[in-house]
């Protein structure tokens, strides 16, 4: 019915021809592609641009924080109850073994002292929350709520209560996005928390797996193994879980074992995450060497990348001699 | 001769359907969430050639890829691209049948996937899975009912009177 047609009325149709627009966009969309994949160009406009985009997306992620809401009012007395004596009694727990941590980590830094190697850093973290958005379907990406105003920066570790989740790419100012480990453009340097063989951690697309192709058929791995972060390439901080070995398969012929590893973090269920943000305070111990380390790695590692993918074959050989030796002893 | 034209029925639904691209979903129900900002780029262009054009949809694709955390200009492209193939062609979509359209639409949609694909091989991202193609069959299939809302829209928005100039 209320149709209108460009043909019949060439004067309303303002400018220049369709086909010509369509080449001008064209041009600013390859520009602007080229541009931002070069990844340093665009991104104050891009940050700019996000943040007026920011109250849309607050908009659409309204529905499922209301639902979360309605849900958590409705919440019975009793499983109230119950959730409150599970806590309870996992606090006693934890510290307990808090109480040990004290004196645990002042001896470390000692020990460490006297090896003369660097000290560990006592990690800084920001409470987060995921914004209810679904990102792009083809990435593992999230959105979080807090961004370079809360001191947010990319490259910044993002943890759950288990383990490692992923870093920050983009900072949006008043957000920020976030890779999960676990996508296929992700790789995370690891080591066996056994016998500290290290290798590299790379995402697989699928929510619940990473696999770790650069592992040597004689490696000292077994099904159950925890990895944790190994702290190289600086992005992440050391000694983070990260998943357990879930799975090992040597096909023959093959010069490296297909290795599955489970996330140790609820990748698809977290809510709230942790911020890690690395070099604000230092433990008392940690000395001159440290800071120096410290301030060398992440002047030369770019922020949104972690280790080279070729870097550990040399390594994972060496540490498997050691390990064999171990044996012996 | 000096009659008001009336966009913010078309800019409205562009912008509702860019936010029900990121409208989270229960995993099995997002693997077949049709591309609703390209289906309603080709339906505006097709109703209104004159008033929605590659400009629009150029927009409308920079706020996707703002929503979606993608390359800047991605979706950008490939819907100011289905937008120019809507508008070559607008006259004879609109007389087709509704199987046909649905053909159609399911064609633009493949172009828009196919264009996203190759930037994204060229940007170097990670292969997307079988999704892309569930998206686009779901597009199609659900081509019909959209058309019913935003024909409801453009009814009830345009004033009868001034409408009817073909």
């Amino acid at each position: 019915m209320a149709f209108s047609t460009a043909g019949q009325n060439p004067a309303s149709f303002r400018g220049t021809s369709a086909g010509l627009r369509l080449v001008l966009v064209a041009l600013l969309c390859l520009t602007l592609m080229v541009l931002d994949h070069q990844n340093q160009h665009l991104v104050s406009l891009r940050k700019n641009l996000s943040l007026m985009v920011q109250p849309l997306i607050f908009l659409v992620s309204t529905p499922s924080r209301i639902g979360s809401g309605v849900s958590d009012s409705f919440t019975t007395r009793n499983t109230l109850k119950q959730e409150n004596r599970d806590l309870n009694r996992r606090m006693l727990v934890m510290s307990a073994q808090l109480q040990q941590l004290a004196i645990l980590k002042t001896e470390n830094a000692r020990l460490r002292a006297l090896l003369d190697s660097t000290a560990k850093l006592d990690d800084r973290v920001l409470v987060a929350e995921i914004v209810a958005v679904d990102m792009n379907p083809f990435r593992q990406s999230i959105l979080i709520n807090k961004g370079s105003r809360d001191g947010v920066k990319v490259g910044a570790a993002l943890i759950d209560a288990e383990g490692i989740i992923g870093q920050i790419t983009r900072d949006q100012g008043i957000a920020a996005e976030a890779l999960l480990i676990t996508d296929l453009d992700h790789a995370l340097p690891v080591e066996v928390l056994r016998n500290r063989l290290r290798t590299i951690a790379n995402g697989t697309g699928s929510g619940d797996k990473l696999s770790l192709p650069f592992l040597p058929r004689n490696a000292d791995i077994r099904e159950g193994d925890m990895l944790v972060t190994s702290g190289l390439g600086g992005t992440f901080p050391a000694g983070y879980p990260v998943g357990t070995i879930a799975a090992i398969r040597s096909a023959p012929g093959q010069p490296f074992l297909e290795i599955e590893a489970a996330p140790a973090a609820q990748l698809n269920r977290v809510r709230e995450v942790l911020v890690v943000l690395q070099e604000e305070q230092r433990e008392p111990a940690a000395e001159a060497t440290a800071t120096v380390i410290d301030e060398s790695m992440e002047s030369s590692v770019p922020a949104d990348e972690t280790a080279p993918i070729d870097e550990p074959t040399p390594e994972t050989g060496s540490t498997d001699s050691t390990s064999s030796e171990g044996g012996t002893d | 001769m000096a009659r008001e034209v009336r966009y913010w029925p078309a800019v409205v639904c562009l912008i509702v359907a860019a936010l029900l691209e990121v409208l989270p979903l229960p995993d099995v129900l997002a693997t077949w969430r049709p591309p609703f900002a390209a289906i309603a780029i080709i339906y505006w262009t097709v109703m209104w050639p004159n008033r929605i054009s590659v400009g629009t949809a150029f927009l409308v694709g920079l706020f996707l890829d703002l929503l979606h955390g993608s390359l800047l200009g991605e979706n950008a492209l490939s819907l100011s691209i289905v937008c120019y193939l809507a508008f070559r062609f607008h006259l004879r979509i609109r007389i087709f049948p509704l199987w046909q359209m649905s053909l159609t639409v399911f064609a633009l949609l493949a172009v828009n996937a196919f264009l996203q694909l190759w930037i994204d091989g060229v940007a170097g991202a990670p292969p997307a899975g079988v999704d892309r193609w569930t998206q686009v069959l779901a597009g199609a299939l659900l081509w019909p009912i959209l058309m019913g809302v935003m024909d409801r829209i453009r009814e009830l928005t345009e004033p009868r009177s001034r409408s009817i100039n073909y």
